[in-house]
């Protein structure tokens, strides 16, 4: 492997002087296990805004919901037997939360930053009333009463769509709806008015026809609220029109980032290509999916060699002298000439090449 | 919840019901298998026909068995009377009828019993309670630490190590080594609370041990099952400091499945612990079913085991609306 951790690919980002709001630099999350070290997030890098969406799309297991733990810094928590090795910076403004006191993150955690989860009904403590739940996390970080902090998650509840919130503020968990849930969830996140909110696969484990609903109003609150969001998500089309910037992970890495735009409609990575071929589509029969991504997912404890797609790449043999084996690519500038619309990918094939490819080979089919 | 409450007291009544067929059918069917008459245990050895014949008259043996079965139930609901013809005993609810060896009422003779089974089990329960959890809760926070394994190697001693072997141990280290008590046999609480409390530690600690060591062992599990739940994770999400979370989000998952077991226990225990009665020669409801037993006194045997019955039943009962309580999903079913 020619690892070069020491690469830090230059953001998309706001003028040169003033940070980005979160500003993630060659995080790397290590699990040691009796198998070996899994390396579930492998020099990671991005920037977002306030006010902006990013998307991080990749299939099961390619380290999305590790990330975002890693944001919250949640693998912090917990025993400390079987804690990851962290390393990287995650800047949220201007501070390094990596190195910061872990009880300094503690007490940015669900006010500045908060998190909605897949499954709400797991996500959410059985025992507990959904208001109670809502208001021990007010008051975690407010110094309010039980009777404010109540009014408080009544109109949090309002706010996400629940009916008869002064009502339904009692009801616990399972009394609610997988929708609902989600929105109880969602209340709940935003009870302090973070900064930023990741949301992790928060449609995954809900009905199709609640799922736009819950995506409706996540931008909803977010044009409301103006907070950065991360959208994680293994559906390239939750993201297409969700997000601002879209990041694609492949074994824990990043190998296409740009605006949605570019990363939607001129893809230049062959995974990407095999996301947007998989995605179910309405007008297309199920089986005649395009570029299925062939293959399982790469071993997080032995990477594959140079590039970790290789082994499902269609394309793997285009590069001359078997360079896709040897070497790892970097995420390089698709078109140096595009500007703050820049956009990102990580493949040995020459630009020239995937410009063909996409345009004559692969758009057409889609 | 109401309704849940009056099906619950029906399975309550219909249990102690099938028990108690279920006693009575072998209080006949021991003597039918074994060829003894019931008038002849009664009796003793030295007796003849006629006294026999007044005593089945007396006791009832001469009716009906299903006729015999509700008297028996009527008397221990509203007592009843022993009428030879020439004379007539009134025992008064709930009659249990007399014990074949001391003719004393086997309710008395339960009475006498149950503050001691009660002091044993009331008392081993605090402590294997609170330190079965403690240390369950401590193993798992500390996992794969040095403190955890020590622990755990002491629980799987506790599982392992048969009662009348700690209770060797117990006093050997607790009064002979450290000098920190002295043996005594029971004394009623009521008669000298210091001198009952000297005599229930040992016991206590025994008893205890034993169970405290598995309650660790299943409280270290549910915990760390329950650390790895998805609402720990949205707890610690929220900010909530690592004490909250242990102890408001993660403890209380880990105490239900708790309840369930420790109902069972303390209910079967209250039925009389048999071998640490034995061993620390406590005259408790245990040992007085181990001797009837030996001694073939059938009244007895009968009375203990519906008691014992009757509060496993009444354990699982408090269990369930616990469970309610704790549980608020369970209030729909
Ligand atoms: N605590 C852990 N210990 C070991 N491996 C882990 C742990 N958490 C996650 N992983 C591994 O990291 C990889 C990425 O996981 P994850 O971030 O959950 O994927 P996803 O993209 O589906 O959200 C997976 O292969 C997973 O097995
Ligand atoms: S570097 Fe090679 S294997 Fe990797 S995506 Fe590009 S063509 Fe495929
Ligand atoms: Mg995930």
């Amino acid at each position: 492997m020619t690892d070069n951790p020491s690469f830090v690919p230059e953001p998309a980002g706001p003028a040169p002087g003033s940070e980005p709001f979160l500003s993630v630099r060659d995080l790397q999350v290590h699990f040691p296990t009796d198998d070996g070290l899994v390396k579930s997030v492998d020099g990671l890098s991005f920037d977002l805004e306030r006010g902006r969406t990013l998307g991080i799309v990749g299939e099961s297991g390619s380290g999305k919901s590790v990330t975002s733990l890693a944001i919250m810094g949640l693998h912090r928590t917990g025993n400390a037997r079987s804690r990851p090795h962290i390393s990287g910076e995650v800047r949220l403004d201007g501070e390094d939360l990596i190195r910061a006191d872990a009880e300094h993150v503690r007490k940015l955690r669900g006010r500045k930053m908060a998190m909605v989860f897949q499954d709400p009904l797991s996500a959410m403590h059985p025992y507990y009333t959904v208001g109670h739940q809502i208001i021990e996390a007010y008051r975690t970080h407010q110094d309010v009463d039980k009777k404010k902090a109540r009014t408080r998650a009544i109109e949090m509840l309002d706010r996400v769509g629940i009916p008869e919130p002064a009502k339904r503020v009692d009801a616990y968990p399972h009394e609610f709806s997988g929708g609902m849930r989600q929105r109880a969830m969602i209340a709940m996140a935003l009870v302090n008015n973070p900064e930023l909110l990741i949301a992790d696969e928060p449609t995954t484990a809900l009905d199709v026809t609640v799922q736009a609903q819950i995506l409706d109003l996540i931008r909803d609150l977010q044009k409301e609220f103006g907070s950065a969001v991360i959208m994680i998500t293994h559906d390239l089309g939750v993201v297409a029109e969700m997000a601002d910037d879209i990041l694609v992970m492949y074994g824990g890495r990043c190998v296409e980032r740009g605006s949605a735009e570019k990363v939607f409609y001129e893809p230049r990575h062959p995974y990407t290509w095999g996301l947007l071929g998989s995605m179910p589509r309405i007008d297309r029969d199920q089986t005649d999916r395009l570029i299925p991504v062939k293959g399982a997912p790469p071993s997080l404890i032995n990477i594959p060699s140079g590039c970790a797609f290789n082994p499902r790449c269609p394309y793997a043999d285009v590069p001359k002298g078997g360079i896709t084996r040897t070497q790892r690519p970097e995420l390089t500038l698709v078109d140096a000439a595009e500007g703050a619309d820049r956009h990102w990918s990580a493949c040995h094939m020459s630009q020239e090449e995937r410009t063909r490819i996409w345009t004559e080979e692969i758009a057409p089919k889609l | 919840m109401l309704v849940y409450l009056i099906r619950r007291l029906f399975n309550v009544v219909a249990t102690l019901l099938v028990v108690s067929v279920v006693t009575f059918g072998i209080f006949f069917a021991v003597p039918k298998i074994t060829g003894s008459d019931p008038a002849l245990m009664y009796a003793g050895r030295e007796t003849n026909e006629t006294a026999l014949a007044g005593i089945r008259v007396k006791m009832g043996f001469d009716k009906p068995i299903s006729e015999q079965y509700l008297i028996f139930v009527k008397g221990i609901v509203a007592g009843r009377d022993y009428n030879t013809g020439v004379d007539s005993t009134h025992c008064p609810a709930p009659c249990f009828g007399y014990s074949f060896k001391t003719e004393t009422p086997v309710w008395d003779l339960m009475l006498d019993r149950i503050p001691v089974t009660l002091s044993l089990a009331l008392g081993a329960a605090v402590i294997w309670v609170i330190a079965g959890v403690a240390t369950g809760v401590v193993s798992a926070l500390k996992r794969r630490t040095a403190i955890d394994r020590t622990v755990m190697v002491g629980a799987l001693a506790g599982v392992s190590l048969p009662i009348f072997f700690t209770g060797m141990v117990a006093p050997a280290v607790l009064v002979y080594g450290l000098g920190w008590l002295d043996v005594s046999n029971y004394r009623p609480l009521t008669e000298d609370p210091g001198a009952w409390l000297n005599s229930m530690i040992l016991p206590w600690v025994t008893l205890a041990f034993l169970f405290a060591a598995t309650y660790a062992r299943i409280t270290r599990a549910t915990m760390l099952e329950v650390l790895g739940e998805d609402y720990i994770r949205t707890a610690r999400a929220k900010g909530l400091t690592e004490r909250v979370v242990i102890r408001k989000h993660a403890l209380r998952s880990t105490l239900t499945p708790l309840v369930t077991m420790f109902g069972l226990d303390f209910g079967g225990l209250l039925g009389g612990a048999v071998l640490t009665e034995t061993t620390f020669s406590f005259q408790g409801l245990g040992t007085a079913a181990v001797a009837a037993i030996g001694a073939g006194d059938l009244p007895v045997i009968m009375g203990i085991t519906l008691l014992a019955a009757l509060f496993v039943v009444m354990a699982n009962l408090i269990v369930d609306m616990l469970y309610a309580v704790i549980d608020p999903r369970v209030r729909l079913t």
